[in-house]
């Protein structure tokens, strides 16, 4: 489904990405772990053509992603809170994103309403703006949205983080049903290894910009990638 | 401290990408204030034999006092609308140990550093030199030359307090509208001799230099009432905590019938009605439509015939500019997200499109009563609207493409009252003065008739080339796609 090769980005001179070859199959949950700065978010904004590659070229189902705009149809994200818009409220910004995608207000209505119990009522029907809600809320709305309209890849960007513990588990559980169900690939970016080998089937861990593992999920993954960053801290403080 | 925060002022400047990419911008403005300043210079000179020959029987000194009442609320006007309170990103200071006053008092002291206050100088002070040079007292000259200055940063402060109290009760310019014509009310009908009590006043501080403590004070009180004002804003919860408003959804079924671009319009009609500065925007609507009547009254305008079609791209314009400037900055906040949704550029860009030719055809439409002075004046304020259409809504779009500078919408800047200042004025020019220009040309070389056709064919020569000019507009868009999204994401 979504192909790499060859890629690179650099600033100034400086290559903050280098990925020779990876092929993430149709319906895989795909999880990307790394330290600050290892080129997460940069490999995501590669992914939806918001920067451009310096060298090699990322193929989303066919369609090279900074030549052609054919993949957006199938593809939808949700990488930080820019991609919200503050003046208009939850159920507005789902109802604009589902035009976007062909969808009418009937079909985002029902999608909206499966998730009930992860907006935990403080989303829908409040007659807020999305600017005043909490961070945690905003993020919520930001994820939902990406969902709408059946995509086919869905990229999300440290989906995890500012939520509160019950909506991790829920969010955990909808990735994995739209993965394993509905043949949907996820790409999702986290800090927090013990959720990420719980949703993805596979795992790349970056570091400065190079793919250091590429681990099919088993249940020794975890224990496997504490020790590859806890190595990294005492390798580092070996080093000082 | 004071050090630090220049520093920061400066890093700030200089490493914005708007200063980067906008040098032009900049060198405009520094064309503009040095022409300001020439003029300001020639009136300082020049002002004392141009009264001694105008009012030869009377002392010039006394009758250039007599114009400062004038020049007070003109230049009251004039900083409303173009000087705004430095902003200072104060929020990563407040939890440094920095006193709150040193903060305020760095605001409000770099303000008295504007321009504007100044300009006004360059009179000032050769006017104060020709003075002593025509042999008045220089103690009383020096004088009056120090109390002017104090006025000068009188009327600094003032229109920072009148500016915080429009934004405070959201009102837009109306504040400044009802102080300046109560001023000029009280004057004109006699009530309160505003002209000569101003006039009088400065020439006894100039005669009993004891009597300067008395402006002295206004400023102090001036200059403590903004200290007082900023002060209470400077807390985290002021500026963070946004007022929860409940929404009110208006129903904006009606975008339906433009097909395939309605989401979009529907986004910028929320997007003008929702935010602050739009809003206030939208309300100026107002004085761009009353415009005309500034000139029009008035005989000697209605002779010109060149100042129809400025005045008619003005005023059936004003949305245009105003609003037409900032694309794509108005969407800068979620810029990344419309670059990764499903959505085709040109629809985006027509949508805007839509809404700048329906805010012509309206402003055209309520300025029809314009004809009372003269049905030509409605002749060049229609082929104003269609050259307008034609040409500098594309103008305007394509313009655009080169906009770097990120509009935030959702916060409110501490000191940031209004957020926009002079270079907004100046984007419009061009806009206005070239079809000024082709007008007055060919009005006084080929006939009134013929300058009207020029405007509205080349006016209809823009619409029918909408489709091609919108395919380069947009492939303008996408070419710069990267480095808009890269600027927007920067947060000065």
């Amino acid at each position: 489904m979504i192909y790499t090769k060859d890629l690179s980005k650099a600033y100034n001179g400086t290559t903050v990405l280098n990925i020779e070859e990876l092929n993430i199959p149709k319906g895989q949950s795909f999880g990307l772990v790394g330290n600050n700065g290892a080129g997460k978010t940069t490999y995501f904004s590669l992914l939806l053509d918001l920067i451009k590659p310096t060298t090699g070229n990322i193929t989303n189902n066919s369609v090279v992603v900074d030549q052609s705009e054919d993949w957006k149809p199938f593809t939808s994200s949700f990488i930080d809170e820019s991609f919200l818009i503050g003046y208009l409220t939850p159920e507005e910004y789902f109802y604009f994103i589902g035009e976007l995608r062909g969808e009418n207000k009937a079909d985002v209505d029902a999608l909206t309403s499966k998730f009930e119990d992860f907006f935990n009522g403080e989303i829908i029907g409040k007659k807020k703006y999305l600017r005043d809600l909490s961070k945690g809320n905003q993020k919520k709305a930001g994820i939902v949205a990406a969902l709408i309209g059946n995509p086919e890849v869905i990229i999300l960007d440290e989906p995890f983080a500012n939520l509160d513990p019950t909506t991790q588990i829920r969010l955990k559980q909808v990735l994995k049903d739209l993965a394993e169900k509905q043949g949907v690939t996820v790409l999702v970016s986290s800090h927090d290894l013990m959720h990420v080998t719980d949703v993805c089937e596979r795992i790349v861990v970056l570091e400065k910009g190079d793919v250091i593992k590429d681990l099919e999920t088993n249940p020794t993954t975890l224990k496997e990638l504490e020790a590859h960053f806890a190595g990294s801290v005492s390798a580092s403080q070996e080093e000082e | 401290m004071i050090k630090h925060f220049l520093n920061l002022e400066w890093k700030q400047y200089f490493r914005s990408s708007y200063w980067q990419k906008n040098m032009a911008m900049n060198i405009l403005l520094v064309f503009f204030a040095l022409y300001f300043v020439v003029i300001f210079l020639a009136l300082g000179f020049g002002l004392l034999p141009i009264l001694k020959k105008v009012y030869p029987e009377q002392d010039p000194f006394v009758v250039a006092n007599g114009f400062i009442f004038f020049w007070i609320i003109g230049d009251l006007m004039m900083r409303f609308f173009l000087q705004k309170l430095p902003v200072m990103s104060v929020k990563p200071l407040l939890t440094l140990p920095i006193k709150r006053s040193t903060v305020v008092n760095f605001v409000l002291g770099k303000s008295a550093l504007s321009f504007f206050n100044f300009l006004p100088l360059f009179a000032i002070i050769p006017f104060s030199i020709m003075l002593i040079r025509d042999g008045y007292a220089t103690s009383m000259v020096l004088t009056w030359m120090l109390t002017m200055i104090i006025v000068v940063l009188i009327i600094n402060f003032l229109n920072f307090i009148i500016e915080a109290f429009s934004a405070e009760k959201e009102l837009s310019f109306l504040p400044i509208i009802i102080v300046v014509s109560v001023l000029f009310g009280l004057d004109y009908f006699g009530v309160l001799p505003m002209r000569s009590l101003v006039g009088d006043s400065l020439i006894s501080i100039a005669n009993n230099p004891i009597l300067i403590l008395i402006p002295m004070a206004v400023l102090l009180l001036c200059y403590s009432y903004n200290y007082k004002i900023l002060k209470g804003k400077l807390f985290l919860d002021s500026s963070l905590k946004s007022k929860v408003t409940e929404v009110k959804a208006a129903d904006l079924s009606w975008t339906k019938r433009f097909g395939d671009i309605a989401p979009f319009m529907q986004l910028d009609l929320k997007l003008i009605w929702r935010n602050k500065r739009t809003k206030s925007m939208a309300m100026l609507l107002v004085i761009g439509l009353l415009y005309g009547l500034f000139f029009y009254p008035q005989p000697m305008y209605r002779d010109m015939e060149f100042m129809f079609a400025f005045i008619g791209v003005f005023s059936t314009g004003f949305f245009l500019i105003n609003f037409g400037q900032f694309i794509p900055a108005w969407d800068s906040g979620y810029y990344k997200m419309l670059m990764s949704q499903n959505i085709k550029y040109e629809q985006y860009l027509r949508s805007k499109f839509i809404l700048m030719i329906m805010s012509v055809a309206i402003l055209f439409i309520l300025g029809i009563p314009y004809v009372y002075f003269g049905w030509k004046i409605l002749i060049a304020h229609f082929a104003a609207a269609i050259y307008n259409i034609g040409v500098n809504s594309h103008v305007i779009l394509y313009g655009g493409s080169f906009n770097r500078k990120k509009i935030d919408l959702d916060k409110k800047a501490a000191f940031n009252y209004q957020g926009t200042g002079a270079v907004q004025w100046l984007i419009g020019i061009p806009l206005m003065v070239l079809p000024m220009g082709l007008f007055g040309l060919t009005n006084w070389l080929v006939g009134f008739e013929a300058a009207i056709a020029l405007l509205i064919i080349l006016g209809v020569v823009g619409i029918v080339l909408h489709k091609k000019l919108m395919m380069l507009i947009t492939k303008k868009y996408l070419d710069s796609k990267y480095k808009m999204i890269d600027a927007f994401s920067q947060d000065n």
